[in-house]
C-alpha cells in the first residue's frame, strides 16, 4: 500500500533512527541521562520539534505560539483520564482532534498575514490563551492549581469495568501501566510513528508544494496553487503534533498546566528546530535531545563534579578553572546553551545537520566517488 | 477573413489603469486570436508591463475588464487565471531559488495535473516517474537537461529565463504570456529560444509577448501593437508596423534602427 511505502534511503533511516531511539536507554547512560523521566521527554519534545518543523521548516511561516497546542493537548488528555479512563490511546486521539481544530481556527486567522506579522499573530493567540487558562478558563483548567486527577473523577469507562482504587490511578494501555521505561517506550512508538508521517510528508508532492511556498509563494499563486489552505494543513498537521506532544506529557505525568503555553515555550521549540537544522527530519529531533539535557543535566552540574573533572589540573590552577567553569554550569546552563546557539548560527547557518553533512563532505573528497554519486548523471 | 473566422481568445476591453494621478493605461483595446503570437512593443515606460500585470490577475484595472475564452479574468485570483489556462514568463525570473531546476519544472506539472489544492502525502514524489519524464523532456527542449539536479538559484539568469519558460511549457497553457523572454541572454541563447518559440508555435499555443529587441518581435509575431504613453498607437501585421512612421517615431528612433534587423 502506498501509505506504508519508503523510499530506500527513507526506510534505512527510519530503521536507523528506531534503533537509536530503542537502545536510547543505553547510550544515554555515559552522559547519566539515562533516567527515563528524562528520556520520556526526549521522545517527546522530539515529537513537537519535528511538527514544528513541518511548518517552519517545509512553508517557512515561522509561529511563535506553538506551546498553546502543547497545552491544548495536555489538557485534552488530563480530561480525557478524568471523564473517560487511564487509557492512553483515547487521550492521544481526543488531544490530536482537540488541538487541530484548535490550530484551524488560529492557523486560519494567522494565515491571512506572512512574514513577521504571522510570528507575532500566533504569539498573540498563544499568550492570549495561557492567559484565559489562568483567568475566564479556570473552570476546565483548573488555574494555578494545574488540572491533576482526583479521587472522584467520573472516568465512566474504567468504573463500567471495574471498582475504584484506592490511589490515583496512572495511564496505561489496555491494562499495562505506562510510567519509568514502560511509558518511555510508549513514547518512543509514537515518536517512531510521528517521524514515519514526517517522511511521508517530506518525500510527497505535499512536501514539495509546502517547499514551494517558502521558496516563492508568488510563483506558486501564478503557478496555479492557492497557497493559502496547503500553508493551513501544514499549521494544522504541526498543530496536531505538538497536541500530541502535550498529550504525551499528560500520559507521563497526568498534570497540565497553563504554564506550558507560555510564550518561552513556544520559543524553546524555534530553538530546538534551529539548533539541530531548519527543513531537515533528523535536525529538530538532535536540537531537542540538545536542549531537553542542557535544561535537566548540564543545569545539575555543581562545583564538587566540575572539580573531580578537572582534577588532572595542577593544584594553583585548578580553582581559577573550576571558579570559570561554574559560571558555565549549574544556573548558568543557559549560558551555554546561548553561546551554543550564537556559535551555531554564525558557522553552521543549517543548524547540526549541516555541520553532519559538512564532516560528510570532507570524507568524501578524500575517496573517489561511489556508486551514489554516479547516479546523479545517467545515460540518456 | 470575416470577422467570424476569428477566434479571439482573449478579449482587453477598454481597460484604464491610473496610479493616483498617472495614467498607466488609458483605453486599452486588445483582441489575441487563438494560436497567435501577439507582440506588444513600446518604449520604456509605454505601460507594457501594466498591460501585463493586468491580464494575469496582479493588478486589478480602474476601469475595463480582461476576457479570456468567454471568462472574465478581471477581479479573479492569480491562481484561478492559472487554472484557465494562462502561465507567465516575469521580466525578472520568478522562480523556487532552493529547489532543483527538476523539482522547479515537475511543481507547476503537478498544478496542471492536481489543481490548486490537494494534500497528497500518500504517493512519494519519486514515483511520479510521468510527470518526471515529461519534465526532464521539456528540460531537454529548452537546453537545460545536463542542470536538471542543480540549484536553481545557482543558475546563470539566462537559464534561469529558459527554465522558468519550460516551467510555464509543461503546463501547457492556452495562453502563454512573455516578459522579454530573452532579456539578458546570450545571442546564441537568444536564437535558441526563438526557434523553441516558434516550435511551441506550431502546436498552436497563443502567445503575448513584450520584447524590446527587434530581432525577436519580428521572428516570432503574427501581429503587433504598438503601446506609447499607455496608449495604443499602432496595431496591425509586422509589414504594416514596420512601415509606421509614427511608430518610428515613439519607438524605434527613426528608420535606421529599423534597417539594422532586416
Amino acid at each position: 500500500m502506498a501509505l506504508f511505502q519508503l523510499s530506500r534511503r527513507d526506510a534505512l533511516i527510519l530503521a536507523l533512527f528506531a534503533l537509536v531511539v530503542v537502545t536510547m536507554p543505553v547510550w544515554t547512560a555515559p552522559f547519566g541521562a539515562n533516567y527515563p523521566g528524562l528520556m520520556q521527554k526526549f521522545a517527546i519534545y522530539a515529537i513537537f520539534a519535528i511538527g514544528f518543523n513541518i511548518l517552519f521548516g517545509l512553508t517557512g511561516y515561522l509561529s511563535f505560539g506553538h506551546a498553546a497546542f502543547l497545552g491544548v493537548g495536555s489538557y485534552t488528555a488530563v480530561w480525557s483520564f478524568k471523564l473517560l479512563t487511564m487509557d492512553a490511546l483515547p487521550a492521544l486521539l481526543l488531544a490530536v482532534v482537540i488541538s487541530g481544530l484548535f490550530a484551524l481556527v488560529i492557523g486560519f486567522l494567522s494565515l491571512r498575514r506572512s512574514g513577521i506579522y504571522f510570528s507575532i499573530l500566533t504569539l498573540a493567540f498563544a499568550q492570549m490563551s495561557y492567559n484565559l487558562a489562568y483567568s475566564v478558563l479556570t473552570p476546565i483548567t483548573n488555574g494555578e492549581t494545574s488540572l491533576q486527577l482526583t479521587l472522584q473523577d467520573p472516568r465512566l469507562i474504567d468504573l463500567a469495568f471495574t471498582t475504584r482504587g484506592a490511589g490515583l490511578p496512572t495511564a496505561s494501555l489496555f491494562g499495562v501501566t505506562l510510567s519509568g521505561l514502560s511509558g518511555f517506550y510508549f513514547c518512543a512508538v509514537v515518536l517512531l510513528i510521528a517521524f514515519f508521517f514526517a517522511q511521508k510528508v517530506f518525500a510527497s508532492p505535499f512536501g514539495m508544494m509546502l517547499r514551494g511556498i517558502k521558496s516563492n509563494q508568488m510563483r506558486m499563486s501564478y503557478t496555479g496553487f492557492n497557497t493559502r489552505p496547503y500553508a493551513l494543513t501544514a499549521f494544522v498537521i504541526s498543530g496536531m503534533y505538538a497536541g500530541l506532544a502535550g498529550a504525551l506529557l499528560a500520559v507521563t505525568d497526568p498534570l497540565a498546566g497553563a504554564e506550558r503555553m507560555q510564550w518561552t515555550a513556544s520559543g524553546e521549540v524555534v530553538l530546538m528546530t534551529i539548533l539541530g537544522g531548519v527543513g531537515t527530519l533528523i535536525g529538530p529531533v538532535m536540537g531537542a535531545w540538545l536542549i531537553k539535557y542542557f535544561e535537566n543535566i548540564f543545569s545539575s552540574f555543581n562545583e564538587g563534579i566540575l572539580s573531580r573533572f578537572f582534577d588532572f589540573i595542577p593544584a594553583p590552577l585548578h580553582d581559577t578553572v573550576v571558579a570559570i567553569a561554574s559560571k558555565f554550569v549549574g544556573e548558568g546552563w543557559q549560558l551555554t546553551l546561548g553561546l551554543l546557539f550564537v556559535l551555531v548560527v554564525v558557522f553552521l547557518p543549517g543548524g547540526i545537520m549541516e555541520g553532519v553533512r559538512r564532516i560528510g563532505a570532507l570524507f568524501r573528497r578524500g575517496n573517489p566517488p561511489k556508486a551514489g554519486a554516479m547516479r546523479v548523471q545517467p545515460a540518456e | 477573413m470575416t470577422t467570424t473566422e476569428r477566434n479571439v481568445v482573449l478579449h482587453v476591453d477598454d481597460v484604464s489603469k491610473n496610479f493616483g494621478g498617472l495614467h498607466a493605461l488609458s483605453d486599452i483595446d486588445l483582441e489575441v486570436e487563438e494560436g497567435q503570437t501577439h507582440a506588444i512593443i513600446g518604449p520604456n515606460g509605454a505601460g507594457k508591463s501594466t498591460l501585463l500585470n493586468v491580464i494575469i490577475g496582479r493588478l486589478a484595472p480602474t476601469s475595463g475588464a480582461v476576457v479570456f475564452d468567454g471568462q472574465v479574468l478581471t477581479g479573479k485570483k492569480p491562481h484561478q487565471i492559472n487554472q484557465l489556462g494562462v502561465a507567465r514568463v516575469f521580466q525578472t525570473p520568478e522562480i523556487f531559488p532552493d529547489l532543483t531546476v527538476l523539482q522547479n519544472v515537475m511543481v507547476p506539472a503537478f498544478a496542471r495535473r492536481d489543481g490548486a489544492f490537494r494534500v497528497n502525502v500518500l504517493r512519494s514524489v519519486e514515483r511520479e516517474a510521468a510527470l518526471r519524464d515529461e519534465a526532464e523532456a521539456i528540460l531537454e527542449d529548452v537546453g537545460l537537461a545536463d542542470r536538471r539536479l542543480s540549484h536553481a538559484g545557482a543558475l546563470s539568469r539566462g537559464d534561469k529565463r529558459r527554465m522558468e519558460l519550460a516551467m510555464c511549457l509543461i503546463q501547457h497553457p492556452r495562453l502563454l504570456l512573455l516578459d522579454e523572454p530573452t532579456a539578458g541572454m546570450s545571442r546564441h541563447d537568444t536564437n535558441t529560444t526563438i526557434d523553441l518559440l516558434q516550435k511551441i508555435k506550431a502546436r498552436g499555443m497563443t502567445k503575448v509577448i513584450i520584447e524590446h529587441d527587434m530581432h525577436v518581435v519580428f521572428s516570432l509575431a503574427d501581429k503587433i501593437s504598438v503601446l506609447s504613453g499607455g496608449r495604443i498607437i499602432a496595431e496591425g501585421l509586422p509589414d504594416e508596423v514596420r512601415g509606421n512612421i509614427k511608430v518610428q517615431e515613439a519607438y524605434l528612433g527613426g528608420a535606421h534602427r529599423l534597417e539594422a534587423v532586416h
